[in-house]
């Protein structure tokens, strides 16, 4: 069981030092969750910490491989309206 | 026996053996930027910070190092995927450094700017969810360039916990934003903050934030740093409700509030901006900065700058100062130290001078008969308070009005593109008839503008949208051009535009 980060990631080096398995570690392009070190925080936090501070919807998955931070969950735009806003940038 | 320091043979008489008044504006030399209310020992902090004196900003040079990317909260005005070096707002930066290589950089930027006084860590995400960054960067300065005051920027929630290293380290100036007092007011502009090792949403969470500001600030104010709140204006959600906050803070011991317009277009991908929030109007955003005004200084020239950004603000060098370009400097700090003291008792000799000069001057208690219609006047500059910009190499106009009691600052106006960058790039066609509407529409409140030079196409087009231009006032003190400029208005009769029903439009 554990946690992984998609390239969404900013690399805004937020969930590293919250870690408390030290499993993320900066790579090349995004920061990594080393899948043998992480726990999902279980018997150290209520909620996985990582997953708690990524500003990031979807760049944090469980250990399914879904998104724990659904799109609209952390920014409150609903996705609809941000497709809207998006459509309408590529057409200006 | 006196000791000499070293450049320091000028020594410019301290402040407040200066006469003040003497002056009705509020941002003539003689008054330093209307602070005369507070005690010496803050005024003297703040008095070469270009980014809380108005005045200083003319002189005095600052800049930014992106070291701390984390950010504990989520605001609704802030989309942490951005990253763009064509934009420039608060939280947007092209590179993030190391501690190390900040140091080097701002070394290096001290060393080519010997103007520069203040180093300051903004973000891009806050720079006390990133304390080890944060702190390592300053240590490092305070070591090699203790000459270089030390500021920061927070959101609050942090702050209460690192009051005791920023005492230590020194850093005499911290800025909180604070939008708001109110939990449910909150819940419309932070929707979660970190806290306790959960991610808090809604009212709950904006009420930590609230209370861990206001801790902070009360804690920061007993130790006798310096607290500047800057707050984001967000019409509909937060205006109303600034002014409690004003308030508050001016209360708590708060010496400068700093009322900042929302920036939400679409294309940042903000909540805001994605959801059609409007920012404030030039007008309803001068208006609530007077109604916040009361006794306390409010802060106009405010640029809501990059968290990488460098110089003079308003300007913008941090493309010189890349890592690669800073690699190849060879920096003599105690040379470029020696050489910011000389420069700086340069600076102030000369604010000095007009200081005295402005007192000597009878200044008749109306500048214009008392029936006068006041006048908003734009000026362009590059610098050392006087007109000495270009119109068409301008990318910020400094707003003044003028009225028959005097002159004051209203704001900066910034606009992306400067009407003619070089004879090269100038564009052409419809794109320069774009450029051009887009400063017009930054000056519609303006009756006239003054620069260094104006060309002859944007003349016609600035006086058909009843702005004067004049290159008559080049290389004049502002303050004292702008009321030049406001009697040749009244003595040609102009048009006065009507500044109340600009605003309700």
């Amino acid at each position: 069981m554990a946690l992984s980060i998609v390239e969404s990631c900013v690399n805004c080096y937020a969930c590293e030092p919250l870690c408390p398995s030290e499993a993320i570690t900066k790579g090349e392009e995004i920061f990594l969750i080393d899948a043998k070190k992480c726990t999902e925080c279980e018997g150290d936090f209520a909620d996985p910490q990582c997953a708690s501070i990524c500003p990031i919807e979807g760049a944090i998955l469980d250990a399914f491989g879904e998104a724990i931070n659904a799109p609209g969950s952390l920014t409150g735009i609903p996705p609809l309206k941000l497709a809207e806003a998006m459509a309408e940038i590529q057409a200006r | 026996m006196e000791l000499k320091v070293l450049g320091q043979d000028n020594t410019p008489p301290l402040t407040d053996s200066a006469p003040s008044g003497g002056c009705s504006s509020g941002t003539c030399g003689s008054s330093e930027d209307g602070m005369s209310h507070l005690p010496d020992s803050v005024r003297e902090k703040v008095h070469n910070h270009p980014c809380y004196s108005e005045e200083a900003h003319h002189f005095y040079a600052r800049m930014h190092v992106a070291v701390a990317p984390a950010c504990n909260i989520q605001c609704h005005y802030c989309n942490r995927k951005y990253d763009c070096a064509n934009e420039s707002r608060p939280g947007v930066v092209s590179e993030l450094l190391s501690p190390d290589q900040a140091a080097k950089k701002v070394l290096a930027v001290a060393s080519e700017i010997p103007q520069m006084t203040v180093l300051g860590v903004a973000g891009p995400g806050d720079p006390l969810a990133n304390p080890e960054r944060t702190f390592a960067t300053f240590h490092e300065i305070a070591d090699k360039a203790p000459d270089i005051k030390l500021c920061l920027s927070t959101n609050g929630l942090a702050l209460p916990d690192h009051v005791d290293e920023i005492e230590a380290l020194n850093v005499d100036h911290v800025t909180i934003t604070i939008n708001c007092v109110d939990p449910e007011i909150g819940a419309q502009i932070y929707p979660w903050v970190f806290w306790n090792n959960r991610r808090i949403k809604g009212s709950k969470g904006a009420k930590i934030l609230i209370e861990r500001q206001q801790k902070g600030l009360e804690m920061l104010i007993e130790r006798g740093i310096l607290v500047k709140v800057n707050s984001v204006m967000i019409p509909g959600v937060n205006d109303e409700h600034l002014k409690e906050v004003s308030k508050i803070v001016k209360g708590k011991g708060a010496f400068l509030h700093n009322v900042m317009p929302l920036i939400a277009e679409k294309e940042h991908g903000t909540f805001y901006g994605v959801m059609g929030q409007r920012g404030p109007s030039k007008q309803e955003l001068s208006d609530l900065q007077d109604a916040c005004a009361g006794d306390m200084n409010m802060m106009r020239h405010c640029r809501q700058c990059r968290a990488d950004a460098v110089g003079l603000l308003g300007e913008d060098r941090g493309q010189e100062f890349t890592l690669d370009k800073i690699e190849a400097m060879d920096i003599d700090y105690e040379a470029a130290m020696e050489k910011r003291a000389n420069i700086h008792a340069g600076i102030e000799a000369h604010r000095d001078a007009l200081r005295v000069e402005q007192a000597e001057k009878e200044t008749p208690a109306l500048i214009a008969p008392a029936s006068a219609p006041p006048a908003r006047i734009a000026i362009t500059t590059k610098g050392g308070g006087v007109i000495n910009e270009h119109f068409g190499h301008a990318t910020e106009f400094l707003v003044y009005e003028a009225s028959p009691e005097g002159v004051r600052f209203i704001g900066p106006r910034k606009v992306d593109n400067a009407y003619c960058v070089g004879p090269d790039v100038c564009p052409t066609g419809d794109d320069k008839g774009t450029v051009l509407d887009v400063i017009l529409d930054a000056l519609e409140d303006c009756s006239a503008v003054l620069s260094a030079k104006v060309g002859i196409e944007p003349w016609s087009r600035l006086e058909e949208a009843g702005i004067t231009p004049s290159g008559e006032y080049a290389m004049d003190l502002i303050e004292e051009a702008v009321q030049g400029m406001y009697g040749d208005l009244i003595e040609a009769g102009w048009a006065a535009k009507d500044l109340e029903a600009q605003a309700a439009g």
